[in-house]
């Protein structure tokens, strides 16, 4: 469905097998398929948790957090299930990656939610994909079908004596839900509200019982590292980020698409080499790293590695991989607006500081760009936001605040700029302010 | 309350994967809205008896997902995403093109039945932008005029 795009700078791992058909079984197991697997079962669970620590893998979700250190934590002995739940939610607007996993490379998040299980000592895995990408749900349950009819998943894996089961699951629309303890209660038949913890969901989670939660990208890494090994895997990119990563190169770029590069690029080369740079002749205005949650860099802080390390020294974050590219046409106050919009209808309105934060910033970003705002509104929309975070039981409200403290702080000149030229000095031409209301 | 027997099939494989009942309800929900065209009191009702939860639970779940509705849509549900990748890529000229194509605002259905319009949040599409979903196909690298091919085909699609 979405088109593959290629560039000489990329290390292809996670991607190797985009294009190549690999959806079907039997073209996987060409593709070295099912071979991590057999590998992980004559390994010791520790010995598999050792080997993801080495190789440095960080969470693909967001976080960043170490993958091999998050399976350490699920206790030895437990009295209830253990369970491995990949997160396949992707909503965070500025991310396309997890898709194209899916739909090229299905039977790899399998093999990575088996040799999860493997090392945390789970025998059942959920698959949660949201309820949009439809056609990634019949891709997924046909791979899963064809893993149980070659004995790949069920009683008596490969011959081994090990069971593990593997079941598919579906959201329906909620970004919240891509967020962990939310999506367990989703996957539990609820609302997806967040969970207080601790207890973190390694030791109570799914059923309460001992659950390790991954992004997909992360899983889908897992195969490739059992395979090659910790070492070369964390050799492609700096210390302490292993790998390569998915970046989601969209906005306004002349050839924007989904990349495979080493951790720790350039982000200068991948906007204007791996791009292709901005077109119609404009200028760089700024740069969303990691997905909309993250704050933006101006064109002046571009020359960074894209690594989590690097991005966090730069002031943001790695994020989800979405690289969102704003050239100098825009409005950086409609599109905080228009950030702080998605934020405001995905809030699930458990915490009041989230609840009220995200309702109250959208309300005044939108008269602010509507011409109707006033000098104090920018400190107050900042000591707002200042005050939202860390105080929610889920990271929606710092996702909903850290990209507003960064617009103001970066670009006060255009949010003072919109209140000597109302409505918007920076308004393109011919685009629609507000649709108009029609009964 | 009959669905089809594919339903059928899907719902009775899909309750022994997990270790209660309700966790299959959020998936079942949006298959029987795919076959009814929305949450119904009797598919409400019908699913609340199969999962033994109370319809008031049920609702309250239906409540917080954004694709699933307990009120009729149009045959083609279309879903123009104007979030950031997509409005700097011109995201709200193709909503305001279907919107004033089709007659309709956000969430209202054209006389005829045939279409909803729908402005959501990012559908997984950033670097393809702008984009939309038409019921569960997305459609992607839009322009105005892709946009009125795509509207048609689907009108004519209806009238066969």
């Amino acid at each position: 469905m979405a088109d593959l795009v290629s560039h000489p700078d990329e290390v292809r791992v996670v991607s190797r097998r985009f294009g190549q058909g690999a959806a079907s079984l039997e073209r996987y197991l060409e593709l070295d398929g099912y071979k991590a697997v057999q590998k992980a079962l004559a390994m010791e669970p520790d010995a598999i948790i050792n080997e993801v620590k080495n190789s440095a893998l960080r969470g693909r979700g967001g976080a960043g957090f170490s993958t091999g250190m998050k399976w350490s934590f699920v206790p030895k002995q437990s009295a209830k299930p253990k369970y491995v739940l990949c997160n396949g939610d992707e909503s965070e607007p500025g991310t396309c990656k997890d898709r194209l996993i899916f739909e090229h490379d299905p039977h790899a998040v399998i093999e990575g939610v088996i040799i999860a299980g493997l090392a945390v000592g789970a025998t059942s895995g959920y698959i949660y994909i949201r309820g949009e990408y439809r056609y990634l749900s019949v891709i997924m349950q046909k791979a899963i079908r064809d893993a149980y009819a070659k004995g790949f998943l069920g009683k008596n894996i490969f011959g081994s004596g090990r069971d593990f089961e593997v079941y598919w699951h579906g959201g329906a629309g909620a970004y919240e839900v891509g967020e962990e303890s939310a999506l367990m209660e989703s996957l539990e038949g609820k609302r997806g509200i967040p969970r207080i913890r601790p207890p973190f969901p390694a030791v109570v989670g799914l059923w309460g019982g001992p659950t390790v939660i991954n992004n997909a990208e992360t899983l889908a890494s897992v195969p490739h590292i059992i395979l090659g090994g910790a070492d070369w895997y964390a050799k492609l990119g700096p210390p302490k980020n292993g790998g390569t990563r998915l970046f989601c190169l969209s906005g306004n770029l002349a050839k924007p698409g989904v990349y495979e590069l080493p951790m720790g690029y350039s982000l200068k080369k991948m906007i204007y080499e791996v791009g292709g740079g901005i077109p119609d002749g404009r200028e760089l205005k700024a740069v969303v790293p990691g997905g909309s949650s993250t704050p933006c860099l101006t064109s002046d802080e571009i020359d960074i590695n894209m690594d989590f390390d690097s991005v966090a020294k730069a002031g943001s974050m790695l994020g989800s991989g979405g690289v969102v590219v704003v050239d100098d046409a825009q409005c950086i106050v409609k599109f905080a607006l228009r950030t702080m919009k998605f934020y405001q209808h995905e809030s699930c309105g458990w915490c009041i500081p989230c609840r009220e934060g995200t309702d109250w910033l959208k309300k005044t970003l939108q008269r602010f760009h509507a011409g109707g705002g006033l000098k104090k509104d920018i400190d107050n929309m900042y000591y707002l936001s200042e005050n939202m975070l860390g105080r929610t039981f889920c990271p929606l409200g710092d996702a909903a605040a850290m990209p507003t403290m960064g617009f103001i702080k970066k670009f006060r000149q255009e949010f003072e700029d919109h209140l000597d030229g109302r409505p918007c000095p920076y308004q393109k031409e011919g685009a629609i302010e507000q649709l108009p209301v029609m009964a | 309350m009959k669905f089809s027997d594919e339903f059928e099939q899907r719902f009775a494989e899909m309750v022994p994967h997990y270790p209660t009942k309700r966790s299959a309800l959020v998936p079942t929900l949006l298959y029987a809205q795919d076959e009814v065209g929305f949450l119904s009191d009797d598919v409400i009702a019908e699913i609340a008896a199969r999962l033994d939860l109370t319809e008031l639970e049920v609702r309250n779940v239906i409540s917080y997902y954004s694709m699933l509705t307990t009120k009729p849509r149009g045959k083609f549900n279309v879903q123009v995403c104007t979030n950031i990748s997509c409005m700097v890529r011109g995201g709200e000229e193709i909503l305001h093109h279907c919107a004033t194509k089709l007659g309709i605002g956000h969430k209202h259905t054209t006389a005829d039945g045939l279409f909803t319009l729908e402005e959501v949040e990012c559908i997984g599409a950033c670097s393809w932008a702008p984009a939309a979903q038409v019921n569960y196909d997305f459609h992607e690298n839009l322009t105005p005029e892709k946009m009125d091919g795509i509207l048609d085909n689907y009108k004519k699609k209806a009238m066969q």
